[in-house]
């Protein structure tokens, strides 16, 4: 007698129905795959945002579902470099959010002249754009020429982009008006060279960033920083994975080190917040104190 | 699928072109006893600061809040999409993202709206208000799609017609009414239970 096909599975009382939890079960195989066959872990991130970027990945392949994509990646490497693309690149800008620069310059510029070497992890950099800010607000401070920068992304494609240091010039103007009020003390088109539809911003301001790869949720610390830098990476990730990296990053803080988050991230929701304090009213800036 | 039975755990509103005023007056019409959670989704700059939140709990007891990612979905609270960001809805809590811009917004109202009906379905409420251009028609359709309900404001009292008349396109079955008919219209709808931190 044949056994009737029908679905056993709870619904957990949001009534979200069949199509949903096929769903829910598709993106979970498909994320084990990638990591089992590729070594990339994305399978504790925010669902809501990987589930977005999969069905996008899955029509723009032509595809009919993430069954279909899974397939795909697994034996099409080209796919695979394309979805990675898509789940680890954040869109990002020079001097985004002006005021949270402003706020390093009042805040923790005072508490870095006290070190004779500074070292700065720049965690989830992408294409550089804020690797860059960075290098220019310390390069006006005087401090640039004692502090490394370590800028990684576990996305080797846009490092390679990031180290070319060429930024659209067709957004240099965004890009002042942000430097401005971020308060840059020169004019910004001292810090680049025109090329072509690029802005160079390498070899000068790079001479002390160090771009390599590093995976927030396998690769384990590498050095002691004055400064952790991560914003608008952690968003991505599930609470419990958060927590995980918060782990990572106090461990990799000196103590009275600083870290500093996007300006819609909070400590509040993670495991450590009483392991820092704030060090600025508006913005998430948070000095290790315990 | 279920519909309304349970009630509904989340209100959606998106607006833009006109949206401050209009949001207001939601705010300040929404009663004390609301049992679901609000989510505004306002087109704005992206360097926008506090001053939205600010004005809206300046009309209302009810706690408003500026999101952050991560923070907890609660009945009985408004919640304020920040500039700059996606803000996406999972069971229980909220998560943001910096993805590219959708059709020039972010936030996308259509995004919050997609989300929302992934995660709470049939427990869902979708309002279009006020607006200069179509976001938020997609979103809206998924919504009744996965069961929730569709509410749009009569474009006749619309100060910027055109959003609310693509939502109307979108889904013609979404009911149609003034914006304080439409507030009342929400307060009277059966609260669901609490919304959980799911899966």
């Amino acid at each position: 007698m044949a056994v009737p096909v029908t679905k056993l599975a709870p619904d957990h009382g949001r009534g979200l129905g069949y199509e949903t939890d096929l769903e829910r079960i598709e993106i979970e195989l498909l994320l084990e795959g990638v990591y089992r066959h590729y070594g990339f872990d994305f399978r504790s991130y925010a669902y809501a945002s990987i589930r977005r970027r999969l069905l996008k990945r899955t029509e723009a392949e032509g595809l009919r579902n993430i069954s279909e994509l899974h397939a795909r990646i697994l034996h099409d490497t080209d796919a695979m470099e394309l979805l990675l693309l898509d789940l680890s690149v954040n869109v990002t800008a020079m001097f985004r959010d002006p005021s949270f620069y402003r706020e390093f310059r009042a805040q923790v510029i005072p508490l870095l002249r006290t070190y004779p070497f500074i070292r700065i992890w720049h965690a989830g950099c992408s294409t550089g754009e804020e690797v860059f800010s960075m290098a220019v607000l310390l390069e006006e401070e005087g401090l640039y020429d004692r502090t490394r920068i370590y800028a990684t992304d576990i996305n080797d494609m846009v490092l390679q982009r990031a180290r070319q240091g060429i930024f659209p010039l067709d957004r240099m103007q965004e890009y002042t008006e942000n430097y401005i009020r971020a308060g840059g003390t020169r004019s910004f088109s001292e810090y680049y060279t025109a090329k072509y539809d690029g802005a160079l911003f390498a070899p000068t301001l790079s001479r002390n960033i160090v771009f390599s790869q590093h995976n927030l949720v396998t690769d384990r610390s590498f050095s002691e920083f004055h400064v952790i830098f991560c914003r608008n990476v952690l968003i991505y990730f599930d609470k419990a994975l958060q927590n995980r990296v918060h782990r990572l990053f106090y461990d990799s803080l000196v103590m009275f080190g600083v870290m500093a988050l996007g300006s819609k991230e909070s400590l509040k929701f993670s495991q450590f917040e009483s392991s820092y304090e704030k060090i600025s009213a508006t913005e998430k800036l948070y000095r290790k104190t315990h | 699928m279920t519909t309304a039975e349970a009630g509904y755990d989340l209100v959606l509103v998106g607006t833009s072109w006109g949206g401050l005023a209009v949001l207001r007056a939601l705010v300040t019409a929404l009663p004390l006893s609301l049992c679901m959670a609000v989510v505004l989704v306002q087109h704005r700059h992206r360097d926008s600061d506090h001053l939205l939140r600010t004005l809206l709990q300046e009309g209302t007891d009810l706690p408003v809040d500026e999101i952050e990612d991560k923070m907890a979905l609660e009945q009985g609270r408004i919640y304020v999409a920040p500039p700059n960001y996606h803000t996406l809805i999972e069971p229980g809590h909220f998560s943001l993202s910096t993805e590219a811009p959708v059709r020039h917004s972010r936030p996308s109202i259509d995004v919050t709206f997609h989300s929302a009906a992934d995660s709470y379905g049939a427990r869902t409420v979708g309002v279009v208000l006020t607006g200069a251009n179509d976001d938020g028609s997609d979103g809206l359709r998924r919504i009744v799609e996965r069961g929730g309900l569709a509410l749009v404001q009569d474009p006749a009292t619309a100060e910027s017609p055109a959003m609310p008349a693509a939502a109307i396109r979108a889904v013609p079955k979404a009911r149609v009414m003034p914006l304080l008919d439409l507030v009342n219209f929400v307060a009277s709808l059966p609260a669901g239970t609490p919304a959980r931190e799911g899966r």
